[in-house]
């Protein structure tokens, strides 16, 4: 019996009880409405209560029985928790149907049940950010036991090389110890940064200014659209075209040029992360753009300036912190990228300032250390959630930062 | 107007000419990166939807059963794809009638052959690639429209395999993505909205769901791995635990623009509601959650494209497995089209490239179809008050 096939006859149990109770229920109602008392709700609340109250002690026991059984404590049969939970189902429902009556505050109550479900619903959200701090710190500590956290942040070499062979008991055997100084990862991931946003920056402000400030609507409303397709391309297809076309090509320029480039160099994933960061810079400097009043650059107009002199004088000055905060939300977008890198840029840690040479990401490094063979509590495992943890740290301090910039911005011009 | 004004006023003028072609080129910029992008990857994807087939005598014997390259001649054997002649005794067990007779038949042919008709780069021998272009200058081959590209799960000979299984994977993952985040999301919207009181409880949720909207989507993939896997137990690679890991990713993107869309009613109609007696579950579900439902859903179809192309959470989840067939369940392992874009994309033999490039190809088509839908529905629906 598999959990399918279990899931399929609870749902085929459930759901014509849950359909008869409503009748049953709202009938109960209309009965007493025809007998001339007046109803305290309309009639399908009445049917709604006895469904309400029909499944929540079946949920709250079926949650406790699948609690018990993760935790190993009581494992029952599945069939047995399925005729156990509808025999409960029913019995409640009766009861609650037996409760029915005009005087009964049917709205209230079931609207109370609605509020909390909506309310659980909302939790979901914060559990999944408790969630992630705290799969990412309990196996992030396991990793500090092993290697210290300055060693971590400060060592300049990367060689987990021999770390599966102590996992296996076999430590003594390689001679080279397993280190784990992060630097020439977090200098990889700094370049290929650096380098995204060189090309998204420029490109992004400036044909935000182009569109807000010169283009005629028909441009707008041809250029806007081709910008949200570029955001709509997966990164696993820019990874693609990072590795396919744009090395290569990248490798022959520099060549020709009579210098050395790797296949996996850090200009190619760079250059592309930065096109795919473009329309994401572009369309939140757009709004900040369009939201500087325009009684602003009237002022400025009036005192004989060219548009481009109130561009470059007024309006950016004005919308400076708008820009900052999608810079830094653009940053974060590219610290995090994953796909690109992973296909277009090198898995060796290297501690260089040339862009031309192979370097690898945080990112690269977490993939390729959990899609791997090695054991789960292995170091080289574990180093992935050390650096998620940073990952994790620095672009929600880029968030915290960017979203207070922007927050002063709104306030100053009440938007 | 003396010299010196007259001519620093043209020196502003060439200057304003300047930003503005500055900005122009920006755009144009951006405009050319799509255009190389799409015809790079068009360009080397399309040939991929049609494959090599030789017309050879397929003699079907009793032997072909045990060995099946006896089917065809000695000479040509070499240029016919292996997955042709490993489907022969199941063909031959299933039609016996077969037996004893010898036919003319399309077959397919080997990826290194299919690669040099199509003027790529291959590993053909000198002598295959004189018995192929013979074959050609006889009619014996041509290029047919590729049926195993969409019929066939993973494989590993480049001419037999096809994006089927990935196909079915990406459906399987969307349905769970779906059934998680569409209900969690618009209940949470409708909560915030128009339930919630503005407190420091409702603040912090709300800053916390815009948090999330930015974390890393491979965070979320440590989530699915040390959550869903390790802890609950789901199993590795399977649907449901990159559908949940999905799932939790994309529940700020609907939230998001639920709340928007449940923004846009104006409260007018809430109030009217209220006059009339309506209670605070009655005045949503009758009037502002049916109003703002179009914007609900242009938000949830985006989000649904959003975690269509998401490859990252999936990798970590272990969902780039190997999968000739496909899933058949929730908990089989399954692979989904970005992840098999990224397996074929680090294979190292040749004609997986162009198979990658087509697949990007399809998925392309579907996302963009999705996202087209949403303008669509947003143009026809949308309403200002």
């Amino acid at each position: 019996m598999t959990l399918e096939y279990i899931l399929l006859l609870f749902f085929a149990g459930l759901i014509p009880l849950a359909y008869a109770a409503f009748f049953l229920g709202r009938r109960k109602a209309e009965t007493d409405l025809d007998r001339g008392y007046r109803l305290n709700s309309p009639p399908s609340f009445y049917g709604w209560y006895v469904i309400v109250w029909m499944f929540l002690p079946a949920i709250g026991v079926s949650a406790v029985f699948a609690v018990l059984h993760m935790a190993g404590i009581l494992s029952v049969p599945a069939p047995v928790v399925l005729v156990g939970v509808l025999a409960l189902v029913a019995a409640a429902g009766g009861l609650a149907l037996h409760r029915v009556r005009a005087s009964l505050r049917a709205r209230k109550i079931v609207e109370d049940v609605i509020r909390w479900l909506l309310f659980i619903a909302t939790c979901i959200s914060v559990f999944t950010t408790v969630g992630i701090v705290l799969s990412v710190v309990f196996e992030a500590v396991k990793f500090f036991n092993m290697v210290s956290l300055w060693e971590f942040l400060t060592g300049t070499t990367w060689s987990p090389g021999s770390a599966f062979l102590e996992g296996a008991g076999r430590g003594g055997e390689q001679s080279s110890k397993a280190e784990f100084g992060s630097v020439p990862i977090f200098a990889g991931t700094f370049m290929i940064t650096f380098i995204a946003m060189c090309v998204a920056l420029p490109v992004g402000l400036f044909s935000a200014i182009f569109m807000s400030e010169y283009a005629g609507r028909n441009l707008r409303g041809v250029a806007k659209p081709a910008l949200e397709v570029l955001a709509g391309i997966p990164t696993v297809v820019y990874g693609f075209f990072a590795a396919i076309t744009v090395s290569p090509f990248i490798v022959y320029i520099a060549e020709t040029l009579g210098l050395e480039a790797a296949y996996t160099n850090a200009l190619s994933p760079g250059i592309v992360m930065g096109i795919m960061i473009i329309p994401f810079i572009s369309s939140l400097s757009d709004d900040v753009i369009s939201s500087i009043p325009q009684s602003l650059r009237e002022g400025s107009f009036a005192l004989g300036t060219t548009r481009s002199e109130t561009i470059k004088h007024v309006v950016l000055p004005a919308a400076f912190p708008g820009i900052v905060s999608a810079f830094l939300l653009g940053v974060s977008r590219a610290l995090g990228e994953t796909m690109i890198v992973v296909m277009a840029a090198g898995l060796r840690p290297n501690l260089a300032w040339n862009p031309l040479e192979g370097m690898t990401t945080v990112t690269v490094r977490i993939v390729d250390a959990l899609t791997g063979d090695l054991a789960f509590d292995s170091a080289e495992t574990l180093s992935a959630f050390a650096l998620g943890l940073t990952l994790l740290v620095v672009t929600l301090m880029l968030n915290i930062v960017s979203s207070i910039v922007i927050r002063r911005f709104k306030q100053q011009y009440e938007m | 107007m003396d010299h010196a004004s007259l001519k620093s006023t043209r020196m502003r003028y060439r200057r304003e000419r300047r930003f503005k072609i500055y900005c122009a080129t920006a755009l144009v910029l951006a405009g050319v990166f799509l255009v190389v992008f799409f015809s790079d990857i068009v360009s080397k994807g399309y040939t991929a939807f049609w494959q090599a087939q030789i017309k050879v005598e397929v003699s079907y014997t009793q032997d072909v059963k045990e060995l099946p390259f006896l089917a065809v001649g000695e000479d040509v054997s070499n240029l016919i794809s292996r997955a042709w002649f490993r489907k022969l005794p199941r063909k031959l067990n299933e039609h016996p009638e077969l037996i004893g007779t010898t036919r003319t038949e399309w077959v397919l042919a080997d990826g290194a052959v299919d690669q040099y008709l199509k003027d790529k780069p291959n590993g053909l021998k000198k002598k295959q690639k004189t018995l192929a272009d013979r074959l050609r200058s006889r009619d014996r081959t041509r290029l047919a429209f590729n049926t195993y590209f969409f019929t066939q799960g993973d494989s590993k000979l480049p001419e037999s395999s096809g994006i089927f299984s990935a196909a079915v994977g990406t459906i399987y993952v969307m349905i769970v993505t779906m059934a998680f985040s569409l209900p969690t999301g618009v209940l949470t919207a409708i909560y915030l909205e128009e339930f919630a009181s503005d407190n420091w409880l409702t603040r912090a949720i709300e800053v916390n769901i815009n948090n999330l909207a930015a974390i890393p989507s491979i965070l979320y993939g440590l989530l699915g791995l040390a959550i869903f896997i390790n802890y609950v137990g789901i199993p590795r690679s399977s649907a449901l635990a990159g559908g949940l890991t999905l799932g939790l990713m994309s529940l700020p993107v609907i939230i998001i623009s639920s709340r928007a869309a449940l923004r846009s009613v104006p409260d007018s109609i809430r109030e009217a509601a209220f006059g009339v007696g309506a209670s605070r579950w009655q005045v949503v579900s009758h009037h502002v959650l049916p109003m703002s439902l179009p914007g609900i859903l242009t938000g949830s179809i985006i989000a649904l494209a959003q975690a269509m192309g998401e490859t990252a959470p999936l990798l970590i989840v272990g969902m780039m497995a190997f999968i000739p067939e496909a899933p058949s369940g929730f908990t089989d392992a399954a692979t989904v089209m970005p992840a098999q874009i990224y397996t074929w994309s680090s294979a190292a033999l040749r004609p997986y490239a162009e198979r990658t490039a087509a697949a990007i190809l399809v998925l392309l088509a579907v996302l963009i179809l999705l996202n087209l839908t949403a303008v669509l529905l947003r143009k026809r629906y949308e309403r200002t008050w």
